[in-house]
Parts: C-alpha cells; structure tokens; sequence
C-alpha cells in the first residue's frame, strides 16, 4: 500500500516531495492495545469461575437400570425444575447396579443432603395408575424429593418406584394392621366421607407372617380427623353382602374397584381428638366390621333353643331392639338324655360396651359378680333370647334379646360359665303353635254326624210336613179354623227353619233344638188328627176315656 | 507489498524500497512524502500527511505488538469458545446445550459427517491455524528470519483470505436464533460460548490486519528496517 510503482522513477527527487506536516500529539495507542488481551483474560477468567461457582456439587445415585438414562441429556428435575443433569453412567464393581453421577446447580446443593430421594420417572403402568406419560415424548428424567436434613451426602441409592407422598406434602403418618392386604397397593387411597384423604404408602408382612403392617399417609388439615376412635376398613372394589337387612352393595368410589382403598371414620359421638402421628389402628374387612367395635370386652354366652335354628350362621347378629350388640359365635346341637329331646346350643360374643348407657350404668368389669346380679335381675324381668327371621326372603335368622310380657319364671344360674341366658320360642314357631292348636280343634268337630243328623232330620221333617198339609187340608173343610191358622203359622216356622237349617251350619244346634220340637208337636198332632179320623165328634163332646 | 515479483525462486531481487529512499506514502491517501523524521524516533510518531492529515508512517504503526496482542487475546478466548455452549436448543420438551465440539460430535454421529468435517475445519482448525501461523510468522519476524520469505508471504494471504470464512459457525448460530423462534415450540439461543467464538474470530482477524507483512521483506531485501517502532531509522543514518 505505501508503494507507489508510478511515483519510482522520481523518488530520487526529493527537493519534489511534499512534506509531512508534525503534529505535536502524543501517541499511546501502543499501551492501549494490550488492554484488549487483559479483557479477554478477564472475560475468560469470569466465564470460568461462574462456572466453577454455579457449578454445585456433583453426587452418584445407583440404580438397578439405566434405562431412560443419557449422560449430558437426562436432566434431574424438582417440580419440574431442572436442578441438574446427568454427566455419567457406568456399571458398579460388581456389575449388580449403574451409578448414575449428577451434577447439581448451585442453588440445587440443598438437594445434596442425607433424606432426599431419588428415583427415575418415566412411563408406568401400575396399579395404581398411569404415570410419567411426558416422559413418553421429552424422555425419562430423575425425580428427586427434597430432603431436609442438615447433613450432606454424596451417594444415593435411587428407588426403584416414586415415592407416593413427597415430603414436603404437610400431614402425618399412621400404622395400620390388617390380616388381609386385599387389593391394596403403595399408592392405594385413603377416603374420609368418599374424599380422597391420603394414601398408603407401603406395606410390610410383619416378622411373624401373620399380619401385614401398612403405612398410610394423610394430608392436612385431614390428619385431624382421626382420632385415637377412629375405625379403619377395606374400600377395595364392591361389598356385596346379603344380610339380615337384605342385599347391600356398597363401594367407596369406582376407582377403588380398580386400585383398593382403605376408608376411616370416627364413630359418632367421641371427642374429636387428633391421634398422634405413628398411631396404630386395626384395619377391619368392612364398614361393618368397622364400626362392630370395640372389641375389647365381652361376654360368652349360650343359649339353648328347641327349635330348628337353620338360617342361623356363625356371625348372625344378636340384637336388642335394633342395636347389634353382639355376634353367634358357633352352633352345635346337645342331646339331653333325661328328656329323650335334642336342643340346639347357639354360643354368641356379647359386647356390654356397644350400651354405653347400660355399660356405665353397671358396676366396675372387675366386679364381675355384681355385673351376675344384674344380669339375674334382668332375666327376672323377662330378659329371654328369642330366634327371629331378619329376611323372609333368604331365611336368615338372629338372635334377639328383648324383654317378654308375663315372663314364665326361669331358674337362672348366673355363676355357670358360659353363662346360660333363658330363651323363648322365635315369633314363627309361636305362631305355628297356634296354628296348629287351631287346627287341632277344628279336627274335633264331628262334621259327618252333623251332616248325618240333619239329613235324618230334614227328611222327617219333609214327611211331617206332608202330613200337616193333608191335615191342613182336611181341616180346611172341618176343623176348626183356630187349628188352621195355627197350622199355617207353624207351616210358616217350618219353612223358614228349612231355610235356615239348609244353607248355615252355625245355626244347626238351635235347629236341632227348633227339630226336636217341630218332631215333638208333628208326633202330637198326628195322634190328634188319628184321633179325630176315629172319632170326630171328640171334638164336641170331648173324649170318652 | 514490496515489489512486482519475479520468477526467480529464492532470489530477492535487489529493489529500493520507499524507505531506502527517503520516502513514505500515506498509508490513508497513498501520498508519497518525504520521510522527514529520518533517525529521530521522537519526530517518527508525529508526522502528518499534508494532504489527509493521517498518520505518516513506512510500517503500519506498532504493527507487531498490536499483531501479539489480538493473538493473546484470541487465544485466551479460545478456550471459552469450545468449553462453553454455543447454542442453546429448548423446545417443548427439553432443553440441551451445544458446545462447537458436541455439534460436531453430534453431526459425525447422526450420519452426516461431511457437516462434521465442514464444522470441524471451519470452526476448530482454522481459528487455531490462525493462531499458530500468525504467532509463527510474528516470531519470524522476531527472530529476522530471511530465509522463506515467499512461503511465509503466501502463508500470511492464505491466513487473511481463508479467515473470513471461519465465522460460518457463528454466522449459523446467529442465524438459527433469529430464525428458529417458533415461541413455547422453539427457541434457540446463543451461548458464552459464541461469543467468545465471535471474539476470536474477529480477533484473528484483527492480528491478521494488524501484520504488516512488508516486515517479511524488510529483513529479506536488505538492511532490517523490521523492528516495531523505528523500521528505517537506524540503518539510513
Ligand atoms: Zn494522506
């Protein structure tokens, strides 16, 4: 550029060349041009200490699978945040599980502490239901549950299933036994009044192999509806029951048909005291189950009946005016050789406490003799067990306890153990008795002589009658019309006793009596009216003998 | 450039140069004036052309220290250039973060490794060929090299020509995050790291503008006039 090829012949000449003007300026652009490689240093640094400073800190998780799994792509996501991403898979020592190692963001290092939970989200099918669909489309990713411990860690061992609750969902937990797990699963739902209230979170077989053990969790504010009264049942799937009171079908919500359920309640009228958090509860089969208790206390007792008891099961209610205050606990049938009979035998539980009123009414448990006392005067007073039918259309039978009007005198014995309570015949068999004491009288009735009797009757009746009207006849001419018109008055009587004697039995003993004279009076006349054929100037002159 | 070349391989042609002369063109308005600050290093930074009034000088000024400086620079921003993302892809889904080298990664193994060969040289090879050839011919000229001064010359223009080129990536990326902005589907954005990828490209070829490549043949023709500050001044004397 400075070469100028036309200006080269002449640039011996300098006397021609024009001079340069000298500026009085000074120059330090030459210091100034290494500022650019200090900014680019100070760019470069500060580039890498935000890096080295965002950089939070780095953990390992181990899970069975990778599945789902990229380094540099699978991100670690709370509430849906990304708070890191996965740098790097490799396989433990003995190649059982993967490490999985995540590099946190820096305000992600509170993630980095001993309870937090880590686990793979993507699509599931359970159970429970369908979940991590998104994964579907965006890829897995790794759900973390944020812990709140003070210590940190470094190594995690991933679950294998999301957590059901997370942790900083507020409420409490709670322990619940049952023998049967039922369709019940981790995630299952709780209800109180049909609201889905929590969950379950897991459940273990207890040591033993007799009973599972289930950790449920319930949301606030719900965690203060359970009390330490509080009832726990089964809400799996449909509770068809056909009992005394008939045909019950009985399901909590139709997602518990598809994935279990437990329901609770508080049983009326108990202080609504919150149960601490690690309570234990049994969790009963059903509803009714449920609400049976409390189981605690009860009484055995027996009852004799001379009755067929079929339509009675083990279980069946006994009842007191409504109130179920106790079940049949098995069955049996004695053969009392003194009287040749056979009784059946109907053992029941009786729980005194489901009358609260009566319970506290009674002396202390431990008095156990005063409670006897008690129980004798009651059965002075009637108390008898009587069999009823709770549902003529399947036959089923309970047990009732009621007190009868004009009590047979019992002999109780309130020291036998179990103890004897007396009973009466069920209403059908009272009523059979009567039926067949009707019966039975009605067979007396001798209906063939009666039927005998009057025909015999009503044929010397027809006779008689004849002879009256031939009499009437006769006498129409000569007998005296005082005898005619008593005739026609008792032809009238005659007639209308036919009449009635034919179609009405309840009248047969008056016509037998109104016969009897009606024979009587046509015996007389006849020998009056023979008479007067022979002599019938007697009737003037009077008889001669 | 010095003069019309010849043939002739290794041979310099014996030349006069402008210099040798006594004289300076104005590097603005290429006016031929006589170099009147001859050996005085105090007059050499104050002459002023007569005509435009722009900086007389036979060198470009401070030619070799600007020329390290953007050098140092550039490479410093090297680093960030590769090691931090220079894309930053989110859809819908997810979002992932590119740096030049996982790009490439990328490309190579998705099946198109033309692509990957084109980024590769483009934005990895040719920078840093930039770097070292300038560096190296900065050193040369350090060192009063006189012997390759015609490869060294041709390396110097193919620097300049093919320096142009290695902003392709940027220029993709900065036209991916005006194009792909299809809001809450696609949004791609640019990263630290295209920055300082920008930043060295643009330094490069600053430092590549910075050289003066007549300090290949100061040394070569005759005398050294090569040295930053006074390029004629102690031999005419
Ligand atoms: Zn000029």
């Amino acid at each position: 550029m400075a070469d100028t090829p036309p200006d080269k012949n002449a640039s011996p000449n300098q006397g021609a060349m024009p001079e340069p003007v000298v500026d009085h300026g000074r120059r330090w652009v030459p210091s100034l041009v290494w500022l650019i490689p200090l900014l680019a240093a100070v760019i470069g640094i500060s580039l890498v200490v935000k890096t080295i400073w965002m950089r939070g800190p780095s953990i390992t998780i181990s899970f069975v699978t990778a599945d789902g799994i990229e380094p540099n792509k699978t991100k670690v996501k709370y509430k849906d945040v990304d708070i890191g991403e996965v740098k790097g898979v490799s396989l433990t020592d003995d190649h059982s599980r993967v490490l999985v190692s995540v590099e946190l963001t820096k305000d992600a290092k509170d993630f980095a502490v001993d309870d937090s939970r880590f686990w793979v989200v993507r699509p599931r099918f359970a159970e429970t239901g369908v979940s991590g669909l998104n994964t579907l489309l965006s890829g897995s990713y790794i759900g973390v549950d944020a812990g709140h411990s003070d210590s940190q860690r470094k190594e995690f061992t991933g679950l294998e299933d999301p957590p059901v609750v997370a942790s900083d969902v507020p409420g409490q937990r709670y322990v619940l036994h049952t023998d049967d797990i039922g369709s019940l699963a981790a995630g299952s739902p709780v209800f109180y009044k049909r609201i889905p209230v929590g969950h379950v979170e897991r459940y273990t077989l207890d040591e033993d192999g007799r009973r599972i053990t289930l950790r449920i969790f319930i949301k606030a504010p719900y965690d203060h509806f359970i009390t330490k009264d509080s009832k726990f049942w089964h809400a799996s799937g449909v509770d068809v029951r056909i009992d005394g009171s008939g045909l019950k079908v009985d399901t909590e919500s139709l997602a518990t048909i598809l994935m279990g359920g437990i329901a609770f309640e508080d049983p009326p009228e108990t202080p609504m005291t919150p149960a601490p958090a690690g309570s234990e509860f049994a969790l009963a089969a059903n509803h009714i189950d449920a609400m049976k208790a409390p189981e605690g206390y009860h009484v055995a007792v027996v009852m004799r009946f001379h009755q067929s008891i079929r339509g009675l099961l083990v279980g069946a209610p006994v009842d007191f005016r409504g109130v179920e205050i106790g079940n049949v606990t098995s069955l049996g049938i004695d053969y009392d050789p003194a009287t040749q009979d056979f009784t059946s035998r109907v053992m029941v539980n009786i729980f005194p406490d489901r009358l609260q009123s009566f319970e506290r009414s009674l002396p202390p448990e431990s008095d156990r003799a005063a409670r006897l006392e008690r129980l004798s005067q009651l059965v002075a007073h009637g108390l008898r067990a009587q069999l009823k039918t709770g549902s003529i259309l399947t036959g089923q039978l309970y047990v009732s306890l009621d007190f009868v009007k004009n009590p047979q005198p019992v002999q109780f014995n309130p020291a036998t153990d179990p103890i004897e309570l007396p009973t009466v015949p069920g209403d059908l068999e009272a009523l059979y008795d009567q039926v067949q004491q009707i019966v039975a009288k009605l067979n007396k009735i001798p209906f063939d002589a009666i039927g005998e009797n009057a025909r015999k009757a009503l044929a010397s009746l027809d006779t008689a009658t004849k002879h009256i009207d031939d009499l009437v006849q006769h006498a129409d001419h000569d007998v005296l019309p005082e005898i005619r018109d008593s005739l026609k008055e008792m032809q009238q009587t005659l007639a209308s006793t036919q009449a009635s004697v034919a179609p009405d039995a309840p009248l047969q003993q008056d016509a037998r009596q109104a016969l009897k004279g009606v024979m009587d009076a046509t015996r007389s006349l006849k020998a009056l009216t023979d008479s007067l054929e022979r002599e019938p100037e007697s009737l003037v002159r009077g008889r001669k003998d | 450039m010095t003069a019309p070349h010849t043939l002739s391989a290794d041979a310099v042609p014996a030349v006069t140069t402008a210099a040798e002369a006594g004289l300076v063109a104005c590097p603005h308005c290429h006016l031929l004036c006589r170099d009147a600050a001859g050996d005085d290093p105090a007059l050499r930074d104050r002459l002023r052309c007569p005509r435009c009034d722009g900086r007389l000088h036979p060198r470009k000024v401070a030619s070799l220290s600007r020329t390290w400086a953007l050098l140092i620079a550039a490479a410093i921003l090297y680093i960030p250039a590769n090691a931090f993302p220079v894309m930053r892809t989110s859809t819908l889904l997810s979002t992932q973060n590119d740096t030049i080298l996982s790009g490439i990664i990328y490309f190579w193994t998705s099946g198109s490794p033309e692509l990957a060969v084109l980024i590769f040289s483009v934005s990895i090879v040719i920078p840093l060929l930039k770097l070292v050839t300038l560096s190296f011919l900065a050193v040369s000229i350090h060192r009063s090299a006189t012997t390759g001064t015609r490869p060294r010359a041709h390396l110097f223009r193919i620097v300049e020509t093919v320096g142009r080129w290695s902003m392709l990536d940027v220029f993709v990326v900065a036209l991916m995050v005006g194009l792909v902005h299809f809001q809450g589907l696609a949004v791609i954005q640019a990263g630290p790291g295209a920055a300082a990828f920008g930043a060295v490209v643009v330094l490069t070829m600053l430092a590549a503008h910075s050289f003066d490549p007549r300090m290949i043949w100061d040394r070569a023709s005759a005398g050294p006039p090569a040295t930053k500050q006074t390029p004629t001044g102690n031999r005419h004397g």
